[in-house]
């Protein structure tokens, strides 16, 4: 019955993407019939062989829409914020050549892989800071800090409220 | 609209030319893969962005298409960028790569603390 | 609109040959790597935008899967010069 019920939902979630990239297709500005139907094998293949994968390690609770809501705010807030701030900043020592690099190590705290993936993949994509590794044991993260004023720094000093967000987003 | 795109374009323009001459000028991978993929992905997003906005200025089927393909190659680059990059710079390290004039190096001290 | 886009397609290929300079000279293969994960994000975003000032919508579905497949290529180099392959 929970293998039926993973099957069914990715199934769906790939037939909802493949309708996203196949829009407007049609004679009406809508999906041809043709597509439909080769969207809906697919969803059934997909779901059938990748299902019970996706689901593995406690993903349901990631579908929850107020979890999504957050997420939207996140990132055209305070992410879009940081990220322009952070590249204005690395943009000004690509003109003045101005670095003090190092190699920092802290613990954000998080305890599931995909609040720990969500952290990383945000530090990374803001510029100045790049996760290199991150300890699966621990949960400390490695990261590669472009401007270091502390050698040893608390989560806050590197990524700022990512942390908070991850923890409210993922966890 | 069309001030919107232009707005657009002159970003990401200005910041692809950044990373370019950023991956020119820093010293080590390190700094080249902060300077050069985030620099890009930041400016690759805002050239993306002008052809939505100009696909949803255009309107009807033609430019109602170009406005969901431009949106779901930004969400692509969102989601792969950083990945490739973690990848690249933890390979290098692995491959024993130092980083310039680095003030610490905690990886390299857990690294022989025998992890 | 068409000026515009190509303009910024075509500041996006002058980007490009930047790149290309550090992908010939750069002294390790991790540099070289790094050079060519950046020349491949300018392509999907100077493809995007030839297709839109040339109408060709068939060039966006190609700079999507351009942007998954260098996606793959990035992690397999990665893979290679950390030495996990054998």
């Amino acid at each position: 019955m929970r293998r039926l019920a993973e099957r069914t939902t990715t199934g769906v979630l790939v037939f909802a993407l493949y309708l996203l990239f196949s829009a407007f297709t049609g004679p009406w500005g809508v999906w041809a019939p043709d597509e439909l139907l080769a969207g809906g094998v697919l969803a059934l293949v997909v779901g059938w062989v990748a299902g019970p994968l996706v689901w593995e390690r406690g993903g349901w609770r990631l579908l929850s829409p107020q979890r999504w809501a957050l997420f939207l705010v996140y990132l055209v807030g305070p992410f879009l914020y940081a990220m322009a701030k952070a590249n204005l900043d690395v943009a000004w020592r690509v003109i003045t050549g101005r670095i003090q690099p190092g190699i920092v190590r802290f613990n954000p705290e998080l305890a599931t892989d995909f609040g720990r993936t969500f952290l990383a993949n945000s530090i990374t994509l803001t510029p100045g800071t790049l996760t290199l590794d991150v300890d699966d044991a621990t949960g400390d993260f490695f990261v590669h800090w472009i401007n270091v004023t502390d050698p040893s720094p608390s989560a806050d000093a590197v990524c700022g409220p990512f942390p908070a967000w991850a923890r409210r987003i993922a966890e | 609209m069309s001030v919107l795109i232009y707005v657009f374009l002159a970003i990401g323009a200005l910041f692809n030319l950044l990373g370019a001459v950023a991956l020119l000028r820093f010293p080590d991978v390190y700094t080249r893969i902060h300077g050069a993929t985030k620099c890009t992905t930041f400016g690759s997003i805002f050239s993306v962005l002008a052809v939505a906005v100009y696909g949803i200025a255009r309107g009807g089927g033609e430019g109602g298409t170009m406005a969901i393909r431009a949106f779901l190659a930004l969400v692509f680059l969102l989601l792969t960028n950083p990945t490739g990059s973690h990848a690249l710079a933890r390979a290098a390290h692995r491959s024993g790569i130092k980083p310039f004039r680095a003030v610490v190096d905690r990886l390299e001290e857990a690294g022989k603390e025998g992890r | 609109m068409i000026v515009p886009l190509a303009a910024g397609g075509l500041a996006l290929l002058g980007a490009i040959v930047v790149c290309m300079v550090r992908l010939s000279i750069g002294p390790t293969a991790a540099d070289r790597a790094v050079a060519l994960d950046t020349i491949n994000t300018l392509v999907v975003a100077a493809m995007v935008l030839f297709g839109a000032a040339f109408d060709l919508v068939v060039l966006l579905d190609v700079a999507l899967v351009y942007a998954l497949l260098s996606y793959v290529g990035t992690l397999y180099i990665a893979r290679y010069l950390e030495g996990g392959l054998p």
